[in-house]
């Protein structure tokens, strides 16, 4: 598994992609999917909520358990994946390409989010 | 004792199949091995191969061994013809459920318990404290053995390709000795899914061969790997009790809808006869709950303990709940109070984390395989 260079993660296992025009994507890691087992459940914030950094927006819910879904950064949501929310199986089978979860309008982020490598640091414990 | 886990003969087995393990009641055991949802859909539709060797299991033996069996747990053991098995509970004194087992008549005076893996050590001590002043023994035999099942439609195709027993004249709840893959095994039709299958008890040392060639011989067949984490929805959906859920020394058997293990017409005195009397008369006349199946209409999913509301009100408590994956909705077992207990209840809801989701109340089990 390897965690795209081009993304930055957050410590509650979220990734956020490079801003285009202020807004940012973001996702589950390919880490979490595997953790949380087959995603059967998604709720994600709607389009004009304002999502918090580090505060939960929304849940996944697998098999064994249901998890909070966290924002990894602070500002509007603009687009939720509604192809996840009709197929929750992408969350697993492409967590970082059409397993997306939402688009947020960043108007602060944490100083804490991590480089994929600092990332992948942390999920191996290496 | 330490706390490190116990591992399975085939630990080695299940990490180079990329197995998620998990811990269950001391044991690293496989959650699931991919996709617990294809694993579950391979043993309804094809075949599953799981490891169970956390199970307990304890040797009754000796000329006595049948009475004190009828003594100790709550059915007719006696009854049992040599080569049958049978599905019983052991009972506190107050008629509380200790554990549900399953016991096979090996030999004329030779019985296998086998208990929850959780349960294995109270069983173990019930059963030897019970003994006394009965001509028979009580072994621990939880070393002796790997536990392997083999589940699922094609599950006696495969077994056939790799033992010379005759599967064909093995009924349901039934188990004999004989050889599998070239090794000694006892083979039982017995098993937690609700499909056809086998489960093999065989020494540890022979358990990594036995899980190749079942392994080999299932290719054809679509056999996969499955984990603790499909055998839970398996079971749920099978409305197959789990112990820690739906049943507790708290329940008596009748209390759980399973009042037909309870064998009042055997000969002699059992443990938890009397309060099990009065039991069976209070299911009878003035149930207090009573175990139910709900079918989610929404999407979220009910968990151990979340409580079952109707009209704004308390009427009882989740024991299982999954994604069913045959359903293609979230279910569960619950508890609720005689009044909406009934198929078909209306009104009656889950609340889940604040938000009352509308639930439908059917009766169990949710699947029932063709036959």
């Amino acid at each position: 598994m390897s965690n795209p260079k081009e993304l930055r993660y957050s410590k509650e296992h979220e990734w956020l992609s490079a801003a285009a025009d202020g807004v940012s994507t973001v996702g589950i890691t390919e880490h979490a999917a595997n953790a949380l087992g087959d995603v059967v459940f998604v709720q994600l914030p709607e389009v004009g909520d304002t999502v918090t950094a580090g505060e939960t927006c929304g849940e996944l819910e697998s098999t064994k358990s249901v998890s909070d879904l966290y924002a990894p950064v602070t500002g509007e949501v603009v687009e939720a994946n509604q192809d996840v929310v009709d197929d929750p199986s992408l969350v697993n089978s492409a967590p970082f390409e059409g397993g997306w979860l939402f688009k947020v309008r960043i108007s602060a982020e944490p100083g804490d989010l991590m480089s994929a490598d600092e990332y992948t640091a942390l999920t191996t414990g290496s | 004792m330490s706390n490190a886990p116990r591992l399975t003969a085939l630990d080695a087995l299940h990490r180079s199949l990329g197995a998620t393990m998990t811990d269950f009641a001391g044991w690293d055991m496989p959650l699931r091995y991919g996709s617990e949802r294809d694993e579950h859909n391979a043993v309804r539709t094809k075949a599953g191969l799981f490891d169970l060797s956390h199970m307990g299991e304890i040797a009754v033996t000796g000329p006595e061994a049948a009475k004190l069996l009828d003594y100790a747990l709550v059915g007719n053991m006696g009854s049992i013809g040599v080569g049958r098995a049978r599905y019983t509970m052991i009972c506190q004194a107050d008629g509380g459920i200790l554990d549900d087992l399953i016991v096979y008549r090996l030999e004329d005076q030779a019985y296998m318990v086998v208990a929850n893996a959780s349960n294995a050590q109270v069983v173990l001590d019930a059963l030897t404290e019970r003994q006394a002043g009965f001509d028979a023994e009580v072994r621990d035999d939880r070393d002796a053995y790997a536990l392997l099942a083999v589940q699922g439609p094609h599950s006696p195709a495969i077994l056939k390709a790799v033992t010379d027993a005759d599967l064909d004249g093995l009924k349901y709840y039934a188990g004999l000795p004989g050889t599998v893959a070239g090794v000694p095994a006892l083979i039982a039709r017995t098993g937690y899914t609700g499909e056809d299958g086998f489960e093999l008890f065989l020494k540890p040392e022979h358990a990594e061969t036995v899980w190749q060639a079942l392994t080999e011989a299932g290719q054809e067949y679509g056999l996969v790997p499955a984990g603790l984490s499909c055998r839970d929805t398996l079971r749920l959906e099978a409305g197959m009790p789990l112990y820690g859920h739906e049943l507790s020394t708290s329940l008596t058997p009748f209390d759980a809808g399973l009042g037909r293990v309870v064998k009042f017409e055997k000969e002699g005195d059992f443990v938890g006869r009397e309060a099990l009397t009065a039991a069976a008369e209070r299911a009878e006349q003035n149930p207090p709950r009573k175990l139910v199946g709900l079918i989610a209409e929404g999407r979220r999913v009910p968990r151990a303990e979340m409580q079952v509301v109707a009209d704004g009100e308390v009427i009882g408590s989740i024991t299982s709940g999954a994604p069913s994956p045959t359903l293609g909705k979230p279910i569960a077992m619950a508890y609720v109070d005689a009044a909406h207990a009934e198929a078909g209840t209306k009104g009656v809801g889950v609340d889940i984390r604040g938000t009352h989701e509308p639930y439908e109340v059917v009766a169990l089990p949710f699947y029932k395989r063709q036959k």
